[in-house]
């Protein structure tokens, strides 16, 4: 479903340039849920940026089924086929559209007929309901506000969802609900994830196999089970699971 | 337990609002000791907002009661700002979450420890220096010399936060309210910053009030855990105990999270009962204390 090959994304020019990805490589397979891990900085969400073709000075190859892409051009069967969803949906939704406005919007980019039952059916996909078709984002929760960031992403019926950090401006109560929901929905939709989180283990529950990232550069890529048992093969990644499970007196 | 630092009974936030008087905090009992204690809560459960109003840092039209709110014997509720001016920083410190927003971006890092240490000691510019350079030693900062001459945006989220925990040090509070203080930083550098608090507590004496939304982790780094549920404190218990919790809404906290140890394939959700709003305390501290 997704190849990246021998991907480099840097910002700036020399002096100044900052190499943010280094050699990147990983394939996703359709179906799969692939996670990248790392610190802030380490080039995760970047290597997400990249792919969805909102940065444009890279080089190497990125194929999402089966077609190459190139620049930050994508046409309007990438998007039907790619779609992300981000961080904070206290800042990705436009506050002065309605979830209606939002959602119809997209739909009708990406020349959806039968707008009125498709936004219905998206609603409840994604948990909320009619009732929220004509509300604010003011009038709705965190939570509620990345449900509807959600729908937004499925509206064009997306194969591949690229989720960055979909739920850390989250309460952990109100995460679990976005994780069931995105499980649910990739179960249902056939979805394939890519997923960028800074915690290991929402990443063990949502992911199959995943990229452990450091300074730019892919240290590892492991499944979920070498994961559980904290069996990386680099230093760095079980000093990362180490830290991860929180805090010893030291 | 010998007397209190600080003692809080029935300690109440409001806000009026269009729609009749909201109360963020309603009735918050608890002592604080020479010890790491926990506040532990959801977005909006009130428990930021005990923090503030201990510092007198709620603003008008926002009401702050209490039956009692004692540091060191002495009352400290609605005192004039002159004189809570001489209790916060000096005796009451605060470290926020994010250093970005809490440091001057204008303004050297030696500049700003320096102000910060000479508005509560004053004294000569150059014993506030040694004594900048002191602090920034005692938060493991390698290069305290260059760090000093700095400006916020050169350094990186971690040495930002032990930045303002060296200024918060600096005039020796006897209790320090840190609001989410790893939240922002990697989980690398989190434990250097948890380990630079942990032995201030133990090798000044200082009183630890630490809060956050990170059930696990506070079970591991503090002594005793107060839960916040709608502005009340629904469970108190020593933080070894945490995963014994009996109170349905700490359950639901603690199941909700994924664990690498044990996979499951849905998260158990929260189901919110009415009944949590305005239920009995439960814990070993009665009263929540």
């Amino acid at each position: 479903m997704l190849t990246v090959q021998d991907l480099n994304v840097w910002f700036g020019h020399d002096p100044d340039r900052v190499d943010a990805v280094k050699d990147a490589g990983f394939t996703v397979a359709q179906g799969e849920s692939f996670g990248l891990v790392g610190e802030s900085g380490s080039g995760k969400s970047t290597i997400l940026r990249a792919i969805a073709g909102l940065i444009d000075t890279w080089s190497g190859r990125i194929e999402v089924a089966g077609r190459p892409v190139a620049g930050r051009r994508r046409d309007r069967a990438f998007y039907k086929t790619v779609q992300m969803v981000f961080q904070d949906p206290y800042a990705s939704l436009h506050p002065r559209h309605s979830v209606d406005a939002v959602l119809s919007e997209t739909l009708r980019l990406q020349g959806m007929t039968d707008i009125d039952r498709r936004i219905t059916k998206l609603l409840e996909d994604v948990g909320l309901g009619r009732g929220f078709r004509f509300r604010y984002p003011h009038q709705l929760s965190g939570g509620q506000r990345q449900r509807v960031a959600i729908a937004r992403a499925l509206a064009a019926e997306p194969r591949l969802l690229l989720l960055d950090e979909p739920t850390s401006a989250l309460d952990v109560s109100v995460q679990a609900e976005i994780l069931n929901l995105l499980t649910d929905l990739r179960a249902e939709h056939g979805l394939t994830y890519v997923m960028v989180s800074h915690d290991l283990a929402v990443v063990g529950h949502m992911c199959d196999r995943l990229a452990v990232m450091q300074q730019g550069r892919i240290v590892e890529i492991m499944d979920v089970d070498a994961l559980r048992r904290g069996a990386g093969q680099q230093d760095y990644t079980r000093h990362l699971i180490i830290a991860s499970a929180g805090y010893a007196r030291g | 337990m010998s007397a209190p630092l600080l003692s809080v009974r029935d300690l109440r936030v409001s806000f009026p609002t269009r729609q009749g008087v909201f109360e963020a905090v309603r009735g918050v009992s608890f002592d604080l000791g020479r010890e790491r204690l926990g506040v532990v809560g959801e977005s909006g459960s009130g428990k930021s907002m005990t923090g503030r109003a201990i510092l007198g840092l709620v603003r008008p039209p926002g009401r702050v009661t209490a039956d009692r709110m004692e540091l060191d014997g002495q009352p400290i509720l609605n005192l004039s700002e002159r004189r809570m001016r001489r209790i916060r920083g000096n005796r009451i410190s605060m470290v926020m979450q994010d250093p970005k927003f809490s440091l001057n971006p204008v303004m050297t890092i030696g500049d700003q420890i320096m102000e910060a240490y000479r508005l509560h000691a004053g004294g000569a510019k150059t014993a506030a220096r040694d004594k900048a350079l002191d602090m920034l030693r005692a938060v493991q900062i390698r290069d305290p010399e260059r760090v000093m001459g700095a400006y916020p945006h050169e350094v990186s989220g971690g040495m930002g936060q032990r930045i303002m925990i060296a200024m918060m040090l600096a005039p020796d509070p006897e209790i320090l309210i840190a609001d989410e203080p790893t939240s922002a930083l990697d989980v690398s550098v989190r434990t250097e910053v948890l380990n630079i608090m942990d032995r201030l507590v133990r090798d000044r004496g200082m009183g630890l009030i630490f809060i956050s939304h990170d059930l696990n982790l506070v079970g591991q780094f503090c002594d005793r855990v107060l839960i916040m549920y709608a502005g009340r404190i629904v469970e108190t218990l020593a933080a070894k105990d945490l995963h014994d919790a009996r109170h349905p809404y700490t359950r639901g906290l603690l199941n909700s999270l994924p664990r690498l140890d044990a996979p499951v394939a849905r998260l158990p959700v929260l189901q919110r009962q009415e009944s949590w709003r305005d239920g009995a305390v439960m814990g070993e501290f009665p009263g929540g204390l």
